[in-house]
Formats: C-alpha cells, structure tokens, sequence
C-alpha cells in the first residue's frame, strides 16, 4: 500500500514539473493606443468612445476621470460662447529657481495652455458668466503669480461687467518655485472676491479632483456656493504630511467629496453629469433683474 | 561663510528656542495685556493668543502666534501651529477690533497651519480663506510683525494688512525649507540649499515687496531683545500715528493695491480683439 502512495507522489511531483517548464503562451493582442482607458479605481478597461460620451465618467464604478480645462470648458458652457482673457500674462523665474522654466515648457506641451489657469467670459443655457478653470495637467494646476493675477483680474472683470463668476478648481495647492510671491497670491485672490459681496454677485467655487493646499485655504473655499465634484479630494494638509504628524493611519474616505461634505465643508456633491444642470439653476435663482 | 550658510544661521536663529516667543514680545511692548479666550464656536486655541491693550494711550488689539517656552508650554500651545478655531478665534477679536475701530496688531510666529485630522474635519483650509478675505476689508488699521517663523497659509492667515514688518534675522516663506527640499530633491536634509534658493529671509521680502520694513536687531533678538524691542515700539509708533490718519476707504484701497502688486509676471501687448471688449 505505502509503495502505491510513493508511486503516486512521485508521479504528481513530476506532473508538476512538467507543467512548471511548460512556457506560457502570450500572442499580442493588437490594439492601438488611444482606443481604451483603465479606470484607475475599479481597474475596468473602458473603450474611450464610451468614457468621452459619459463625460469621461467610468460607466462601472462611476469613478470621474481628471480633464482637462478644454475638455471642462466643453461640458460646462453652451457651444463656441467661450471668450478668453488674459492670456497675454505669462510666467517669469522670479526666484531664478533651478529648472522652473523647463517645468513651464513641459507644462505648456502637457496641458497645451500657456499656464495653469484659463479665464474668460461664456454662457451656460444662455446665461452670461465670468469662468475659470484651473488644469491640472499644468503643474499641477498650482498657483504661481500668473494664475493668481488671471483669478483677480477675472474677479475684477466679473465685477465691473456684473457677470455671476464661477471657478473650477483643480490644484495641489501653492506654486513651489515662485516661492513668498505664490503665497502672496492666496491673500490677492481671497481678498478680491470681497469686489463680489460688494456688487452682490454670485461666485460658485467648484471643487474638483485634487482641491489641496494654498488653493483649498483661498479662493477655492470662498463661494456662495461651494460645489465638490464626485470623485475629489479635497483638503488642506496632504494625507502623508498628516500621517507622519499624528502618527496613526487615517480614517478610509479621509478628504473625499463625501467627506468634505459630512464635515460640512461644501454644500453640495454633484456628478459631472449633472453639473452644467445645476450650475444654470443655480445661475438662474441668482440672475439679475436687467436694468437699462 | 557662504551665502548659503548665512541663511541657514538665520533659518536657526528665527527658530532657536532661545528667540523670545510672541509672549514675551507681548509682555515687553504691551504690559497691560488682557487675554481674551475662544472663538465661540468649538473652543480656545492657544496657538494663537489674543487679545486687548494700549499702546501710548491707544486701545489696540493684538493676536499673535505662540510657539511656547518650554517642552510643557509648547505642548499647550501646540508649537505653535493653529488649528481652525485658532484662526476663527483671531477673526472674532479682529472684527470686535473693527467695530470698536482699535487699531490690530499681528505678530507672526508658526511653522504652520497644524495639518492633523481634527483640523482638516473643522475646515483648516475655510478657515484660512476667510481670514485672508475678511482681513483684506476690515475697517481699521492693521500692522504685521513677522518675529520669528512665517510658514505658509498658516502664517498669512494673521499675515494681510497694511504695514508689514518683519525682524531682521526672521523668515517668511511658502514652507519649511525641510519640505521644499523634499519636493525639489526628494530629500529634507538638504534643507539649507532649499533654503538658499527660497528667498525667505527679511532682505529677500522687502526686495519683492512683500513686507514694508525690516526691524534691526542690534546683537539679535536671541540674545539681546531689547534693542529690537525699542526699534519696534519707534515703528509700531509711528505707523499707528500714520494709518489712524488715513481715511478708512483711502486705506482699504491702499490695501488691497499693496496685495494685488505681489506677483510678478510678463504681460505682452493685448491683441485688438480683446481690446474691443
């Protein structure tokens, strides 16, 4: 009986050998780039066609993927309304810091605008407003001295022409490398909306994916209305910084939409989907009577 | 001594334990200080201390950032990184500053804005933002010292107003100069070459226009404050006699062009399309 059983370990060990040794067959799979997305948090392959259609949402996990300020300018205002301004002011080394202006050239190519920010004038379902978005693609969307001058002066546009103003924020906070004068702009740009209360016109600050820093702590948080987008993170302190601080792991959903919204931080969390709908309600309960 | 190493023995100057605190400040310039407490909403941050006195027979409100003296002084006052109620609390006593017309003074000291999980759940970044818009309108004078450490957010958010001052061997910057070196060469002990590129010491500021006048210390505060206490009190004099005398309207206006030129940037010539608008 026990000579059976070896026989039959020896048999299986070499059965496993064998099929240890057996390569594994891969054939390329021929797809060009470009044609599918991986969902970065359910890991879905979603054809592109789709993600575009479903305002880059992912139809699985409803996970809303980065865009870019084109791409949010596109879903957010009624078709060729979009007038730019300020595109004239542009960024210098003011620190002479090391390597800055290679950092500027890759960020033009990357986000294919010439800083951060992009500001103008547009219509949401007829609705004249001052916009900005910040793109993430450019550095970060971080606030340097170029993106704080664009928001005060698209503030003091809004005002002067008596536009309603709404901003999209997506940054990781306060430009490193123009050192003091990025975060002189957080007091600029804080300051200047005191221009709106004064006019008695609305500002809508929307949050999106991240919403962190020097950007968090000024204008960004400063809305009649504070709009998170699902699906970002929005905060102060990086979670890392944090984490070293206080010494202890964060609790799951720290400095999510949800979050923010719980701790009472925003009015609102509202799906990219919805939110030229509830940009224009919100425009409309704040329109002006029209006066000659 | 290198350039660089002259600015790292100021970088441990403005942040040597033996640097007087804004306490001890407040204890040499303003004797008769009444501390008031809280902000009326969570509870009292006693990273930021405020509170009433007079200054040559002027009522003043001062809120200053204090980091602590000893190992169970800093613990209560949290090294003196406030959380939001900190900065809430310096709001309330700014507006009742505003309402009585006593003139405000900041006295900045903080490595930062505490980023911890309680701060971030009461709106440490909302906090800021308020400060940093309400400050900008707030109808009486308001005068800035930066005495020790000027980190970031944490310190501008007691940091806008119409005369800034900053001690000469002080810093100001966007962030400490261990974290700047660990972005820019994933490496926080090369913190003294960060440091060097940052432009954060008092002659750097005034260069940029971003603060008004640098307070000299003779000897250095760490050692001998006196003489830069009675510089001090020359300034604070002075510019209070100045700003009562401006106009309110003249001196928000004032304020809020001294902030918008910080920045600098090219501007190209507008195209006719956009002059048009």
């Amino acid at each position: 009986m026990n000579h059976l059983l070896d026989e039959r370990k020896r048999r299986l060990s070499q059965f496993h050998e064998i099929i240890k040794k057996r390569p594994i067959e891969t054939r390329p799979v021929d797809i060009p780039d470009g044609v599918f997305s991986q969902c970065e948090q359910c890991n879905s392959a979603i054809y592109n066609k789709d993600l575009e259609h479903n305002y880059e949402v992912c139809p699985y996990c409803s996970y809303h993927f980065k865009i870019n300020a084109v791409k949010r300018l596109k879903y957010t205002l009624d078709e060729d309304t979009f007038k730019p301004l300020f595109e004239n002011i542009t960024s210098k080394n003011p620190l002479g810091m090391p390597e800055y202006e290679e950092k500027l050239d890759k960020g033009m190519r990357m986000a294919k605008m010439n800083e951060a920010f992009l500001a103008g004038t547009g219509k949401i379902d007829g609705q004249n407003l001052a916009i900005g978005v910040l793109d993430s693609y450019f550095m970060m969307g971080s606030m340097g001295s170029v993106v704080g001058e664009r928001i005060t002066r698209l503030i003091e546009h809004a005002a002067k022409h008596n536009l309603p103003l709404v901003i999209f924020s997506a940054s990781g906070g306060a430009r490193m490398q123009e050192g003091i004068l990025s975060l002189m702009q957080m007091a600029k740009t804080s300051g200047a909306l005191n221009l709106l209360d004064e006019k008695g016109l609305v500002y809508i600050s929307v949050m999106t994916n991240p919403t962190t820093g020097g950007v968090a702590a000024s204008f960004a948080s400063l809305g009649d209305i504070n709009i998170a987008e699902k699906s970002s993170l929005i905060g102060f302190a990086g979670a890392r910084v944090i984490k070293q601080t206080i010494g202890q792991d964060l609790p799951a959903g720290f400095q999510t939409d949800a979050f923010q919204l719980q701790k009472g931080q925003v009015d609102l969390v509202v799906l990219r989907s919805q939110l030229k709908k509830t940009l224009s309600t919100l425009l409309k309960l704040h329109a002006k009577k029209v006066t000659s | 001594m290198t350039d660089m190493d002259k600015v790292w023995q100021r970088v441990k100057l403005a942040r040597s334990a033996d640097r007087p605190t804004s306490k001890s400040l407040i204890k040499a310039i303003f004797p008769d200080f009444i501390e008031l407490h809280g902000d009326r909403l969570y509870g009292d941050d006693e990273a930021i201390v405020g509170g009433l006195a007079t200054f040559n027979d002027i009522p003043v409100t001062v809120i200053a950032e204090e980091k602590g003296t000893h190992t169970q002084n800093r613990l209560k006052h949290n090294f003196g990184m406030p959380h939001p109620e900190g900065y809430r609390k310096a709001l309330r006593l700014m507006k009742q500053a505003e309402k009585f017309k006593r003139p405000i003074i900041t006295i900045i000291d903080t490595p930062g804005a505490y980023p911890g999980l309680g701060a971030e759940e009461r709106g440490q970044a909302g906090a800021i933002a308020l400060n940093l818009k309400e400050l900008m309108v707030l109808k009486t004078p308001i005068i800035v010292i930066v005495l020790g450490e000027g980190g970031s957010g944490g310190a501008l958010a007691i940091g806008v107003g119409d005369h800034i001052m900053m001690f000469e061997n002080a810093i100001y910057s966007i962030l400490s100069p261990e974290g700047f070196a660990s972005i820019l060469f994933k490496d926080s002990t090369r913190a003294n070459e960060a440091a060097h590129l940052m432009k954060l010491t008092a002659e750097d500021l005034k260069s940029f226009g971003i603060i008004d006048e640098i307070i000299l210390e003779g000897k250095g505060l760490n050692t001998d404050p006196e003489v830069g206490y009675t510089n001090l009190k020359k300034q604070i004099s002075k510019q209070l006699t100045k700003l009562m005398k401006t106009p309110v309207e003249k001196l928000l206006v004032n304020r809020y062009d001294k902030f918008k030129k910080m920045g600098e940037y090219e501007e190209s010539v507008i195209k006719n399309e956009e002059l048009a608008d």
